[in-house]
């Protein structure tokens, strides 16, 4: 296939060019945590790791309100889930007080948190307030900074969302997650979350209630379309600059809805069908709402969960999902069996837009370009769970 | 009494692999430990009052997992986890 650039998108005065700020990207894998300090170019990295060398860091995330506060969360194999907090840059890790934990219960009911999976930062006007999301699903709150977590909203013990979120034998091979925590930047009571498996959930009174998102999905053949259980949505992302537009990659495809709206459009089906449109992550472009880029895997048989045909490649998408171009130059062309974790493929905001991924085999890739040529930055990492950017001022 | 304390435990007791707690109880020797270490509890025993997985607690050299299980003095008390998995 020709390997044609995609056309750059056009900067708008909210772009930051790369001479103004120095990237960070922060890489969480199954044996600790690494940072990459990368030069106004984007061309050279300094490395700062391994941070919590032999846990499993499952994401780290550097807070956008203040520039400076690192969240980790960290398990290992044998103990039990907790987080990390850093002021420093990873210099310092101070463990939080009271890492996300669920009620505890007297009648043998009660769940426990095996994983905080995802972070997310709430809103530029509620400082020190995030969300956890955890693996079996939950949600939790913290308004100190990521010190003290508390569960949020009713979900965790809802009978219903209880229902819908199934059982350990109804999740992914790590334990069901709930992921995708989205705050929306006009108004911080407007949430989303996703959970695998257990479909996309709405609230518009701050996590107090939620209402699911899933007509337009299709789930696997045979099951209730109707029903969350059934529902697996792999990464839910809203679009920065038009808060209105989501795309999902989900088990069965990859969708984009335009709210008020209330039904996922597949625009998945527009990607080659020697691809597929299966896979984790869902990556969009910080200023043009009409540009994606996703990682399709092999969802075929027993899911290898590997590039098809062992070449990898970025799709990328200019016009909303209507077409999708492949952008592979630089990736191995062939016998290249890794593939993209839900968190672990990202983009920064600087123009032209950087795209990170790191690979279930240790890589980590970039391209300072939007996908037109990529490079690697790192190999010999254990396999990446996650990978953010955060931009540090001068 | 003399509790040991398994290595992926000893970064809260600053590497001390043998530490004082005291309790009537496994479960109020637990809580002395998370007094003197916080943050080791919750490592050890989840929110619903669990012992985790891997995670085992010898008395005189037996393994018990019932943390209401009452403690006498002289008592040994050892904390070890099951490193196994890769």
């Amino acid at each position: 296939m020709t390997l044609t650039p995609l056309p750059q998108s056009d900067s708008t005065t909210n772009a930051l060019a790369a001479s103004d700020a120095r990237l960070l990207i922060l890489v969480a894998t199954r044996k600790g945590a690494w940072l990459f300090h990368g030069d106004p170019a984007r061309q050279r990295w300094r490395v700062d790791g391994p941070h919590f060398l032999g846990h499993i860091v499952s994401h780290v995330v550097l807070d956008p309100r203040d520039g400076c506060t690192l969240l980790a969360a960290v398990s290992t194999g044998h103990l039990g889930p907790t987080l990390f907090r850093s002021t420093d840059l990873g210099q310092h890790w101070q463990e939080a007080r009271r890492p996300p934990a669920f009620t505890s219960t007297t009648d043998g009911s009660g769940r426990a948190v095996q994983q905080t999976f995802w972070l997310t930062p709430c809103h530029a006007n509620e400082p020190g307030v995030w969300y956890a999301g955890t693996s079996p699903q939950g949600l939790f709150r913290s308004e100190d900074g990521g010190d003290t977590w508390s569960p949020c909203s009713c979900i965790n013990d809802d009978p219903e969302y209880r229902k819908w979120m199934g059982t350990a034998q109804d999740g992914t091979p790590d334990g069901p997650k709930l992921h995708s925590i989205i705050v929306d930047p006009r108004d911080p009571a407007h949430l989303y979350f996703a959970m695998s498996g257990g479909g996309v959930h709405e609230s518009t009174d701050g996590g107090r209630t939620f209402t699911p998102l899933l007509k337009g999905l299709e789930v696997v053949e045979g099951f209730d379309l109707d029903d969350p259980t059934y529902h697996d949505p792999h990464c839910v992302r809203m679009c920065p600059s038009q808060p209105d537009r989501l795309y999902q990659q989900n088990h069965c495809g990859i969708y984009r809805i335009d709210r008020p709206a209330d039904t996922w459009v597949r625009i998945g089906r527009n990607m080659p069908a020697s691809v597929g449109d299966i896979g984790f992550p869902m990556v969009l472009h910080p200023r043009d709402p009409d540009t994606a880029w996703v990682f399709p895997m092999d969802g075929s048989g027993v899911w290898p969960r590997t590039s098809p045909d062992g070449r990898p490649a970025v799709w990328g998408t200019r016009d909303g999902g209507e077409r999708w171009q492949r952008l592979d130059a630089g990736l191995p062309a062939e016998q290249a069996w890794w593939t993209v974790k839900r968190q672990a493929m990202c983009a920064d905001k600087l123009d032209p837009v950087g795209l990170y991924f790191g690979t279930t085999s240790g890589e980590l890739w970039a391209s300072a370009d939007e996908g037109g040529q990529w490079s690697c930055i790192a190999r010999h990492l254990p396999e990446i769970y996650a990978v953010e950017t955060a931009l540090l001022t001068p | 009494m003399e509790i040991l304390i398994p290595t992926p435990l000893r970064a809260y007791t600053a590497g001390q692999g043998h530490v004082q707690a005291e309790g009537a109880t496994l479960s109020a020797l637990v809580a002395d430990l998370d007094r003197q270490f916080p943050g080791i509890r919750f490592r050890m025993i989840d929110e619903q009052c669990r012992m985790r997985p891997h995670m085992r607690i010898f008395l005189n050299g037996k393994g018990v997992f019932d943390l209401t299980t009452p403690l006498h003095d002289g008592d040994t008390v050892a904390i070890v986890q099951a490193l196994s998995g890769g």
